[in-house]
């Protein structure tokens, strides 16, 4: 095994920074391209009329996530030097929640509106400008929940780890749902059309 | 006469491009994409331009920043910055570039501005107590299966589709 390149030591930090750069930019790209920059595409997510977020989304996770796996079984790729979000499970529920209603209220999540404001969004700015005045507004009042931002701490742990699975298993039950997510998503978007167009 | 825009792509291989960047991401640096980390370290460095004492008392900023630590020498402020200029360059390339405040038709641009600026500041409180975002939670935690990242999501999504009919007006 000899990636991730960067953990086995084949460049340093100055270089991963110019590589940051580069991976950035293909990503902003494809936010572009997906139509991430428009916020009545990302928000018509929530109203079912347009999924392409969630087909976008889970179409990533299910190639990196395949990805990962193969090439951790090609013995290419050490999975164990590969961060993991640690899970703590209270504040990310709750951060969940606030997320998804400040989603709906903002009409974009921090990467997208930084895409959006690069092509003249001016609701896109605005958003920026929101979220570095909320970041700023959660580092103020951070020490009176400091204690609830760290509760319910089970380290980095996967579904694998946690629901005892195989990996390969969990990976197919998530292949599996979003196959399903996609099918049902095609089959809303068909009827949306279809009572527009009728009306 | 005004030259069209070019037609997004099929989101499904969108979703195919984005995978594979995480991928190769994951490769790379034995890590994933993010976008709200790199936001957090802006405002503790025009914190800690404005004053570096706060910086120092506050258990918060200090975790980014403090002494002679940089908030801004980090990987996700790189990768960031890249991520606004390959929106630029998408942008550009597709004829999209245009100065205007989206929202649907029974909404003001006033109106519109207010309600961007608040699920702002409402998200960028919630990604600093989730650690993270749609890119460094949902996509990378969730490609990675880390319980906490896919808990984050389904609270995220039913949050979203649950208060999504008391905002209707601003978009449909």
């Amino acid at each position: 095994m000899f990636t991730p390149l960067y953990k086995y030591g084949y460049f340093g930090l100055e270089i991963s920074f110019v590589i940051a750069f580069i991976i950035g930019l293909l990503f902003g790209f494809v936010l572009e391209r997906a139509g991430f920059s428009s916020s009545r595409k990302l928000a018509g997510q929530f109203y079912l009329r347009d999924n392409t977020v969630l087909k976008v989304m889970f179409t990533a996770i299910v190639v990196a996530m395949v990805g990962l796996l193969y090439l951790n079984w090609a013995e290419i790729f050490d999975i164990t030097r590969l961060y993991l979000n640690p899970t703590y499970l209270w504040p990310q529920f709750v951060g969940g929640l606030i997320m998804g209603t400040g989603f709906v209220i903002g009409g974009y999540c921090p990467g997208t509106s930084l895409v959006a404001s690069a092509i003249g969004k001016i609701d896109a700015m605005f958003y920026v400008l929101g979220s570095l005045l909320g970041m700023l507004i959660y580092g103020e009042v951070y020490p009176l929940f400091q204690e609830f931002s760290v509760s319910g701490a089970m380290g980095q742990v996967t579904l694998s780890d946690w629901l005892h699975l195989r990996p390969g298993l969990i990976a197919f039950f998530i292949i599996l749902f979003a196959l399903g997510m996609f099918w049902g998503a095609d089959l809303l978007e068909k009827k949306f059309a279809h009572e527009e167009g009728a009306s | 006469m005004e030259s069209e825009s070019q037609k997004y792509w099929s989101p499904y291989a969108a979703g195919v491009a984005l995978g594979l960047i995480l991928l190769l991401t994951f490769v790379l640096m034995g890590r994933g994409l993010g976008a709200s980390g790199a936001m957090m370290r802006t405002v503790t460095w025009a914190v800690d331009t404005v004053s570096p004492a706060h910086v120092d008392s506050n258990p918060y900023f200090s975790k980014y920043a403090g002494g002679d630590k940089n908030p801004l020498s980090n990987w996700l402020v790189f990768e960031v910055i890249g991520v606004f200029f390959g929106g630029l360059l998408s942008g550009m390339l597709a004829k999209r570039m245009r100065l205007q405040v989206e929202h649907g038709p029974r909404i003001t641009d006033k109106g519109r501005l207010v309600l961007a600026l608040t699920g702002g500041a409402i998200m960028g409180f919630g990604a600093r107590l989730a650690l993270g975002c749609t890119s460094g939670q949902a996509l990378t935690g969730g490609a990675t299966m880390a319980v906490g990242s896919w808990i984050f999501m389904l609270t995220m999504f039913a949050a979203a589709f649950g208060v999504a009919w008391l905002f209707r007006k601003q978009w449909i």
